[in-house]
């Protein structure tokens, strides 16, 4: 068992990055010309208005999106002083900004945990690709649709919702899951971590495949069980794709709206809104000063990631 | 991992009922991937046969009495012409197609002038490309819809929707394309300059042709992106004509509210061209989908 872990990583072939020698005039204007319409694109349509955004975020607004006189920080202590954004007054804390931390805390740890026990049991069968493929086919469709196949799960009818028909067929009363506010967060939860399992368990099962199997049969012939193996052996080495795999869904968490939209739009009253759906509903209620103040939030929340990301490319390891 | 070593260590089984001892004493592994496997397709298929049941079967009992009622192709009849959704899925079309050769074109433009040109501070762009991969869309809005709606309309078009796709794939698109393109042989990019070759010509004839894997990863991803998306369309096409499935069965799913043989054909719909990329391209799919999870 005290085998080293070996770097999975394959060392990519290195290129000379931050000190390109810059050229002729004439290489200079073609390499420009080819960049130029990205440029263009990204320079009007994300960075200027990103940059608008924050500005708009201390500005008083109307209904017809003018934004007339400076407020300093008033559209950010309006949100905080909002209940349906920021409550802190009873236990437990509630408000959307409580909502997207469950979020972060249930869906995260389900699916890694879910991806992560797929991953290993799916390579010990034969059928692992069927058993991927049904788990992987939510990738593909729309949280939309997502959203009208778990509405149908959740029906409170029991003679029509899935989960209330096995309830009331073992003698329980039906419970309206999306309809109050204990059960509507985790009810979308669980929806999406449907969705979304099939991704951690694409990348960790690839990752798992990546461990040389020499380390694992020396371990065995030690005399390791499995759950030795899994815990000493798999964990460790699968920590870099796990730490991806936390990045995406932390930014999933961060932008997921159109799910909740759909199921809920935000309802029980307000009881299922997010950050992002926080940003929607001011945005168009009157307020899109304090929408470009939720958006800046968002983004200040996504710059770790950002520093991750470049950190990560500089290191010259390939981010995928 | 285990089978490889259990192979390794154990003869293989011969006859029917050693291979059925083996199998049992492994059954705990089978029965868990078994129900976790039936738990995900459950409710698929229970949208599935909702969508072919009559009006009065689906409304007064669940989908599991599917062998006792007859099926029917009327409610997608009734969602694609009445409920608007054939309209909604040429939409859709219109959205998609354009919003995923443009940053695709540029992107990959773009991607080789970051690989193989030189220009000044060429390096610091493109490490902004990387950090404005996970830039919320959230953060263009205000400002954007403020545009639209001093300056023209563009929102009641295609466009508005169009170029903020593409402007927020582009990223990802340059991000991809540049990390492939560097790992093309110098040589032969040296050669066919050496021969007199533009950069045009390059970039078209020497770049691209060799980038056919990595181009495909990109542009399922964003189709796919752009053909699931909610909240852009939302925000960027207000005229009711243009609007996309998905605007479309929110506002099926106000009108119909529980009837879900409706709701069911409808996400049906719009489930079907996601469906059939997947099983007919699913190795890009999955390749650009791990590439994208950089993004998003």
């Amino acid at each position: 068992l005290s085998a080293q872990a070996p770097p999975i990583q394959v060392p990519q072939p290195k290129r000379k990055f931050g000190r390109s020698r810059e050229g002729t005039m004439r290489e200079r204007l073609q390499g420009i010309a080819f960049a130029l319409p990205a440029l263009v694109v990204l320079g009007l349509f994300v960075i200027y208005p990103a940059y608008y955004t924050v500005r708009l975020a201390f500005y008083k607004s109307d209904f017809l999106f003018s934004f007339t006189n400076y407020v300093g920080l008033q559209n950010f202590k309006d949100l905080f002083q909002d209940k349906d954004f920021f409550d802190i007054s009873s236990f437990p804390p509630s408000g959307a900004v409580f909502n997207n931390l469950r979020w972060v805390v249930v869906y995260i740890s389900l699916c890694l945990i879910l991806g992560l026990a797929l991953a290993v049991l799916t390579i010990r069968v034969r059928y692992e690709k069927a058993v991927k493929s049904v788990i992987f086919i939510p990738m593909a469709i729309s949280a939309t649709a997502v959203a009208v196949i778990w509405l149908l799960v959740y029906s409170p009818n029991p003679d029509i919702g899935t989960v209330n028909a096995v309830i009331h067929g073992l003698g329980g009363n039906p419970v309206s899951w999306l309809g109050q506010e204990n059960t509507v967060n985790y009810a979308i939860i669980i929806a999406y971590v449907w969705a979304s399992t099939g991704f951690a368990m694409v990348v960790l099962s690839a990752a798992l495949k990546g461990i040389p199997t020499e380390i694992i049969e020396a371990a065995r012939v030690d005399g390791a069980g499995e759950w030795n193996i899994f815990r000493r052996i798999m964990l460790p080495m699968l920590s870099l794709p796990i730490s991806i795999v936390t990045v995406w869904l932390f930014i999933n968490v961060i932008k997921v709206f159109d799910i909740i939209y759909v199921m809920t739009q935000g309802g029980p009253g307000t009881s299922s809104r997010v950050i992002a759906y926080t940003m929607f509903t001011e945005t168009f209620s009157g307020n899109p000063g304090r929408g470009a103040a939720v958006a800046v939030i968002m983004l200040l929340l996504t710059i770790p990631v950002m520093v991750l990301n470049i950190r990560r490319f500089k290191s010259e390891r390939v981010m995928t | 991992v285990a089978t490889r070593a259990e192979t390794a260590t154990l003869a293989q089984p011969r006859t029917f009922s050693e291979r059925l001892v083996r199998w049992l004493s492994r059954s705990p592994v089978h029965i868990v991937l078994l129900a976790i496997a039936a738990l995900w397709l459950v409710p698929t298929v229970a949208l599935l046969v909702t969508s072919f049941r009559p009006r009065s079967d689906a409304l007064s009992s669940g989908w599991w009495h599917v062998f006792s009622s007859h099926l029917t192709l009327a409610n997608y009849s009734q969602v694609i012409h009445a409920g608007g959704m054939g309209h909604a899925f040429l939409n859709s079309l219109y959205i998609t197609i354009p919003a995923t050769i443009l940053p695709l074109t540029f992107g990959a433009m773009a991607a080789y002038a970051f690989a193989w040109t030189r220009f000044p501070f060429r390096d610091t762009v493109f490490l902004l490309v990387v950090a404005l991969m996970v830039v919320p869309v959230q953060t263009a809005f205000v400002p954007l819809l403020k545009f639209f709606r001093e300056h023209g309309h563009l929102n009641t078009e295609f466009y508005g929707i169009w170029l903020a796709h593409t402007a927020f794939g582009l990223p990802l698109a340059i991000f991809l394309f540049r990390n492939f393109f560097i790992t093309l042989p110098k040589d032969l990019i040296e050669a066919a300059r050496m021969d007199g070759a533009s950069e045009f010509a390059v970039f078209r004839r020497v770049v691209i042709p060799l980038s056919v894997p990595a181009l495909a990863s990109f542009a399922i991803f964003q189709f796919l992106w752009v053909w699931n998306d909610l909240l852009m369309a939302l925000i960027f096409v207000s005229n009711p004509a243009k609007q996309p499935m998905t605007v479309k069965i929110t506002q099926l799913l106000s009108t119909y509210a529980q009837e879900f043989h409706i709701l069911a054909a409808a996400g049906f719909l719009l489930m079907a061209v996601p469906l059939i990329v997947f099983f007919a391209l699913q190795r890009y799919f999955v390749q650009g989908l791990l590439a994208g999870s950089v993004k998003s």
